[in-house]
């Protein structure tokens, strides 16, 4: 009695399954695939430009870079992505020492992107900047106290700074950055500086964080400069100023958003011309200001919001230090019981 | 036909076996120097925080549980309709999205330490932290204690107003009643729930990650995705996976001789009538559980989504993650329970120790973390994508593209992997209802097969294979990290859309996908729970 109903229902099973193959696997004349990490709403209408611009089409899946890795791997020479694109130039950097990735040697990209911010080999290029930076509660804090990123491991912030947790690849690369600026033995002296201070529990994101400090839970935070943004554009009303730290000595810390051409991608020139794009005048302002982050490229003005903050001089020693150093990171911040 | 059936098991555990196998291939490789550092510097921790956090949330949801599903099934009270079903929604609440409902209501930052504040005129310096070990306990209780309630109210249900009767007979009270006959005779149920809780609690990422809790899943994903070191991810995987196994093990051994059986379905008994303060007692018991576990939830989440609507609102898109939630999720009900019923049938005909390692193998991809067995299920399908196009391209100078990655197959089969374990509990604690002497007679009139499956095991099996169904539904609909590593081009799910958000810190976007995802998943909740009413 139970048979028919089963039957019919296997049936169509079967044919919905048949029918998916047909229609998530069109063919186009023209396209690139993109894995990407930055999710849909932050890369659509660049692709959707690109597309509009030179008729190619552009078809994307999104997932964590961890995952993007593996699958990349896996796939191997089978693989049907042209392009990565993460949020973070550590994980650039694992992909291209996995061999994931293959050098596009193009002037047009060397032009428009500032040396430290694309791997010297050219298997990746950063294509919008995240500053992160110190977020202070305008009530509690005089900006004059503030200098650098050192500073707060000093014993005047005692009970008073709040961090994001260290498993965050910002915070990783962070330190990372510190590492190769100051060596192990300093940075870890400066982590444990921070972790001395902390007025709680490492928070599970920089919102939180600077809602902690609006809060007056404590006085100060390091955030990515775009989670301030929204944040204050939700709010207007919060007590919370920005300050660019460490103006007088390497500069603030910046990562970037960007992407690499996978090696075994099989829509080359269509993917290259999607890259050369994406670092363009014209797709440089909506990448960024899509999320009010910086353009990699000097030359284009950010958004009103994002510039009204102020200019600040960036660190400049190459991103790929974020990506080398990054397991001494995780292991240092370990030690020093930053969780 | 015989031999057919015996493989079933086997084939399953086959395909568990092989994703775990790869996830723990490197377990030889050495990574001494991760080791040492993770030994001096957070695996006590961890282990500290990984056990601490089990055995609160099984002694949490195996007391909300149990005492829920008993207060449900044995007595009348006001509300008790309603209740009976509406118990089982914050199962449809991703276990993430109430931990951070919970922190966004009663943190530092949030409207109740605010208020107080404001009323003590005190920075409330003892207050409680939220953050804390027993937050996260209480979260994924809150979570989690559908698993107990819906299993362990099947068995009450079935049999427990029964065996009360018949222990009120022997002149036990009815509170020895249901310590020494009904309980106990409900164990096979609640162990499977509680199973169920303890693999969801091992796995989980979500919920610990919002808490910022170290576990044992954080440092996997510490070791694989920021220490880049595969070998160390893969040696803390295989240890979670031998634990759980040694837990299966044991938990299957302490009840080994033991049988279950209910030879008929007893008549709908009348529940006991509370009467008095006893009615409003249990009222307001279930109602705070309900309260806290799903209505304060749903009722932040609409908020959010309501402002975030006012924003923009793209409805044919919604209307497309809604309808490819519905379908992956029927369908992987349809492909679960089938193989299941199956599985659990095959066992019943040819028992022995190998079938029985077998079907606890099959159930084990639960207790995996997601992403780790996401990518585990991925290498295996990649490789034999790859040698696929291979021969086409050798045999036939064929250009295949993508044969099976394209299509929505490598998802099922995926979740098949994963979710074996949560329609088995049910469905085999309800084959145990079935006495041996009623297959035997049967079998004597000449019923064989899918013939004695059909006729004597399915009607049984109905309440069971509902259970199994509902839980499997809601679950894939949550599900994240196998849906985002596996999906096809273009097949975007509610909670590939919530993925999306939250991993930019945008919760109250993330509100619509996920009020609708909690809809959706209510859908199956009234329709099984209707079937097994009936």
């Amino acid at each position: 009695m139970q048979i028919p109903s089963l039957k019919s229902r296997i049936i169509s099973t079967l044919l919905w399954i048949i029918l998916s193959v047909f229609i998530t696997s069109p063919v186009y004349a023209e396209q690139v695939v993109v894995y990407s990490a930055r999710i849909e709403q932050l890369i659509k209408p660049m692709f959707d430009a690109f597309t509009q611009r030179t008729g190619i089409k552009v078809r994307y899946t999104t997932d964590n870079e961890g995952a993007l890795m593996a699958r990349l791997q896996a796939e191997g020479k089978n693989t049907p992505a042209d392009m990565l694109i993460t949020v973070d130039a550590g994980n650039l950097w694992a992909a291209s020492q996995a061999g994931l990735l293959r050098p596009f040697d193009s002037q047009i990209l060397k032009t428009n992107i500032p040396e430290h911010l694309r791997a010297p080999d050219d298997e990746w290029f950063g294509l919008s900047i995240r500053a992160r930076t110190i977020i202070y509660n305008t009530e509690k804090v005089d900006p004059a106290d503030l200098s650098t990123y050192e500073d707060l491991a000093d014993p005047k912030w005692k009970n008073r700074l709040c961090l994001r947790t260290s498993k965050k690849v910002y915070n990783q690369s962070l330190v990372a950055m510190m590492i190769a600026e100051h060596g192990e033995a300093e940075t870890e002296k400066i982590v444990k500086g921070w972790v001395a201070n902390l007025a709680t529990d490492p928070l599970s994101d920089d919102t939180r964080a600077m809602e902690f400090v609006a809060a007056g839970r404590c006085d100060l935070t390091v955030v990515n400069t775009y989670y301030y943004g929204r944040l204050m554009q939700k709010d207007p009303n919060l007590p919370l100023g920005i300050f660019w730290p460490n103006q007088k000595n390497g500069g603030v810390h910046i990562n970037v958003s960007g992407a690499g051409l996978t090696r075994y991608g099989k829509n080359q020139q269509a993917a290259e011309a999607l890259l050369e794009f994406l670092s363009s005048i014209s797709a440089q302002n909506l990448f960024a200001d899509v999320n009010m982050e910086y353009p990699v490229n000097p030359n284009i003005v950010p958004d009103p919001v994002v510039a009204a903050w102020g200019k600040f001089k960036q660190n400049h020693i190459n991103l790929t230090k974020a990506g080398e150093l990054q397991a001494e990171a995780v292991k240092l911040m370990d030690r020093v019981g930053y969780r | 036909m015989v031999a057919g059936w015996r493989l079933i098991p086997y084939i399953a555990a086959t395909l568990v076996i092989v994703p775990i196998g790869v996830v723990i291939s490197s377990l030889f490789t050495s990574t001494s120097d991760i080791w040492q550092h993770l030994i001096d510097h957070t695996l006590p921790l961890l282990l500290i925080n990984t056990l601490w956090l089990t055995l609160g949330v099984l002694l949490g949801t195996g007391f909300l549980g149990i005492s829920l599903a008993w207060l449900i099934a044995i007595y009348e009270f006001p509300g008790r309709r309603f209740f009976t079903w509406a118990l089982l929604l914050p199962m449809a609440i991703p276990a993430y999205v109430t931990a951070f409902v919970a922190l966004g209501l009663f943190d530092f930052t949030g409207p109740v330490q605010t208020a107080l504040r404001g009323w003590l005129e005190s920075d409330l310096h003892g207050f409680p932290e939220i953050r804390g070990r027993t937050g996260v306990i209480i979260v994924m209780t809150l979570a989690f204690y559908p698993y107990v309630y819906l299993l362990a109210r099947n068995a009450f249900v079935s049999q427990g107003k029964r065996s009360l009767e018949v222990a009120q007979s022997l002149g036990f009270t009815q509170r020895t009643g249901f310590y020494k006959v009904a309980l106990p005779m409900a164990r096979p149920w609640i162990a499977g729930g509680l199973m169920l809780v303890l693999m969801e609690t091992l796995a989980d990422f979500g919920t610990v990650a919002v808490f910022n809790y170290d576990t044992f899943t954080t440092a996997i994903y510490k070791a694989w995705f920021s220490l880049f070191s595969l070998p160390a991810a893969s040696q803390l995987a295989s240890l979670l996976v031998i634990i759980v196994f040694v837990i299966i093990v044991l938990e299957q051994h302490f009840r080994a001789r033991m049988r279950y059986a209910e030879n008929r379905k007893s008549p709908r008994a009348d529940r006991i009538q509370l009467t008095g303060k006893q009615k409003w007692i249990a009222l307001s018991f279930v109602m705070t559980v309900w309260c806290f576990a799903f209505l304060l939830p749903l009722l932040q989440l609409l908020h959010w989504a309501i402002q975030s609507i006012a924003l923009g609102f793209d409805l044919e898109r919604y209307l497309e993650f809604l309808l490819h939630s519905l379908t992956l999720s029927s369908l992987a009900v349809l492909i679960i329970c089938t193989t299941i019923t199956m599985i659990v049938y095959a066992a019943r005909r040819f028992p022995g120790r190998s079938m029985e390692f077998a079907v606890r193998t099959a159930t084990i991809g639960y207790a995996l973390p997601g992403t780790v067995l996401a990518i585990g299920i991925f290498i295996p399908l990649a490789w034999l994508e790859n040698l696929l196009s291979e021969w086409a391209l050798t045999l036939f100078q064929l250009e295949t593209g993508l044969l099976i990655q394209g299509t929505i197959i490598v998802m099922l089969l995926a979740y098949l992997i994963r979710f074996m374990a949560v329609s088995h509990y049910p469905i085999h604690g309800a084959m145990q209802r079935i006495t041996p002497s009623i297959e035997e007679a049967a079998m004597g009139m000449g019923l064989y097969g899918w013939t004695l499956l059909r006729r004597i095991h399915l009607p049984v099996l109905k309440s069971g294979i509902f259970t199994g169904a509902t839980l499997v539904f809601v679950d894939v609909m949550k599900e994240m990290p196998i849906t985002l590593m596996t999906r096809p081009f273009g097949w975007d799910t509610l909670a590939v859309r919530v993925y999306e958000m939250t991993s930019e810190g945008a919760w109250e976007q993330a509100a619509v996908p996920a009020v609708t995802l909690i809809l959706a998943g209510l859908l199956p909740i009234l329709f099984f729970m209707r079937q097994t009413e009936n």
